[in-house]
């Protein structure tokens, strides 16, 4: 419907975004009519996607016909700001930013760095950075999601933590049934994207490569590729994260410091 | 009874105060190191102990010996730092100022799981872990290494009335018997002080009796010193050697049951 009426692309980009908007801000207000309040979020996260999506594919077609050696700028300052996002989403955890950004640079930097080695990876520019987003971003996903559901594990299960510490325990030990569930849910997407390739869905970069005229097995395969190596950097990612992040909850006395947050009690008014 | 029924103390202590000098008397009786040196040296010296959270001190300047063998119970109203103070004397807490000597040597110095090895500790709440009643006394011991026989595992549950019931697993357990499980486990890494911290104010009235003696009978055979909090006056008076009174982070009064119970305006 849109196509029969924008005839320019431009337009017509901008039209469908203002669907897809739409469609988000409706999410919104389902979940608020449930009293779950993602109002802020939602628009911030709107808003910041466009403009960065929009910012970076302006000067991305710049950027990419530098040389090669410049990829490693712009893949390290994708690496620091995952890092910035994921810390972001995990108040509260001390150290986070330090923990999330050993963790993204080690887990999708060695993959990438591995596989560019290997020749899996094309060295030009133009490879090297969208491949190269594709892991850290996912590395990204994947460490907030071992930070956010360490910190809910330990925040739930502060008295047999504390219970372990007073019996004697090294507080590394005490923490580590909750290490091992947070990597197990956080590697849940990376695995479920390996085992559904190709029946569930059809990955954006396979369509690329059919479109662009690349030969249907070869695309095929390419995807199976990308998408192991996003498991491999996410994987990675995820067990470098819980072995950093173990430590940093306890003081240096082996103490814990993370606390749960006081829940507010709604407020009730008395009847007349 | 909780300090609110203050009015009622003078009465009831004429009662428990018989009850307590005879528990006092047969806890000396029975006592293994009666008349050595250790049985009166003080196994724990706090110094000017201080916790400040958000600018409150929330335990100010606590000094106070506590003598080996000895049952020291803390009262006070609600948030007067009470548990606050337990947990600086196993370093579940840093203390912002002062410090706590174990048997002569600054806990600073001792690593702190081995601290509280030594200075054992039963919650208002007793957290067991997933498992069985064998697999929660094994825990203490497989820290430093041990690995607790099948025999000792019975011998510390006969102490706490679980005999036999070692491979019952925890989910289905009362109240009382998780807090009898949790004071075996406490015991099973073989601790010079046991801190006790509200143990029965979870449980209902029967196991709360229950719990209270076997507390008392366990501490007094296992020759342990004993700091407990307890918000109920008597109580206090039917377990402790010498009673420690805080309000609002400090010590307000301390000594023996009937110097401090019967001090006028002790809790006004």
């Amino acid at each position: 419907m849109l196509k029969e009426w924008f005839a320019n692309q431009l337009l017509l980009g901008c039209a469908q975004a203002a669907v897809t908007t739409l469609v988000a801000l409706a999410v919104m207000l389902l979940a608020r009519v449930r009293e779950i309040h993602l109002e802020r979020e939602t628009v911030v996260a709107l808003v910041r996607g466009i403009v960065q999506i929009t910012a970076i594919g302006s000067i991305l077609v710049a950027l990419l016909r530098g040389p090669s050696w410049t990829s490693v700028f712009l893949l390290a300052a994708m690496i620091a700001a995952a890092a910035k996002m994921s810390s972001d989403r995990s108040k509260g955890l001390p150290g986070s930013f330090q923990v999330s950004l050993c963790a993204i640079a080690s887990g999708a930097g060695s993959v990438i760095a591995l596989m560019t080695w290997a020749g899996v990876i094309d060295t030009r520019i133009t490879s090297l950075v969208p491949i190269g987003s594709m892991l850290i971003a996912n590395a990204m996903n994947t460490n907030s999601l071992v930070m956010n559901r360490f910190r809910s594990e330990v925040e739930s299960h502060v008295g047999l933590i504390e219970t372990g510490l007073a019996l004697g325990a090294d507080s590394r030990q005490t923490v580590t049934p909750y290490v091992e569930v947070s990597v197990q849910s956080s590697l849940i997407p990376a695995i479920d994207s390996l085992r559904s390739l190709g029946i569930v869905w059809i990955p954006g970069l396979m369509a690329g490569m059919l479109l662009s005229g690349a030969r249907p097995i070869y695309a095929a395969i390419y995807q199976f590729v990308t998408i192991s190596m996003i498991f491999s950097s996410s994987g990675l990612t995820a067990l470098i994260c819980s072995l950093l992040i173990r430590g940093s909850v306890f003081s240096p006395a082996e103490q814990l410091v993370l606390r749960p947050p006081q829940i507010a009690v709604p407020n009730v008014r008395s009847g007349a | 009874m909780s300090l609110a029924a203050l009015d009622k103390v003078p009465s009831l202590l004429s009662a428990c105060r018989r009850h307590s000098d005879q528990v006092f008397l047969t806890a000396r009786f029975h006592r293994p190191q009666e008349g050595t040196v250790t049985s009166y040296t003080n196994i724990l010296d706090i110094d000017h102990l201080n916790r400040e959270v958000g600018g409150v001190r929330i335990v100010d300047d606590v000094t106070v010996a506590i003598r080996a063998g000895s049952v020291l119970v803390v009262v006070g109203p609600s948030g007067a730092g009470k548990s606050s103070f337990l947990r600086l004397l196993n370093r579940l807490d840093e203390p912002t100022g002062g410090t706590v000597r174990l048997a002569g040597r600054d806990y600073k110095e001792i690593p702190p799981p081995e601290l509280r090895r030594r200075v054992g500790m039963v919650t208002q709440t007793a957290f067991l872990f997933p498992g069985t009643i064998a697999d929660n006394l094994r825990f203490g011991p497989l820290q430093q290494g041990i690995e607790l026989a099948a025999e000792p595992i019975e011998a510390l549950l006969s102490q706490v009335g679980l005999g036999g019931r070692a491979g019952e697993g925890v989910a289905h357990l009362s109240g009382g018997e998780a807090q009898r499980v949790s004071l075996a486990r406490a015991l099973a890494t073989k601790p010079a002080v046991l801190l006790l911290d509200e143990p029965t104010s979870a449980l209902d009235a029967k196991a709360k009796d229950e719990v209270e003696r076997l507390i008392l009978t366990v501490v007094r055979r296992n020759d342990l010193t004993c700091v407990m909090v307890s918000h109920d006056l008597a109580q206090a008076a039917r377990v402790a050697d010498q009673v420690m009174v805080m309000n609002k982070g400090k010590l307000t009064k301390i000594g023996t049951v009937s110097e401090v119970i019967n001090a006028e305006g002790m809790v006004r």
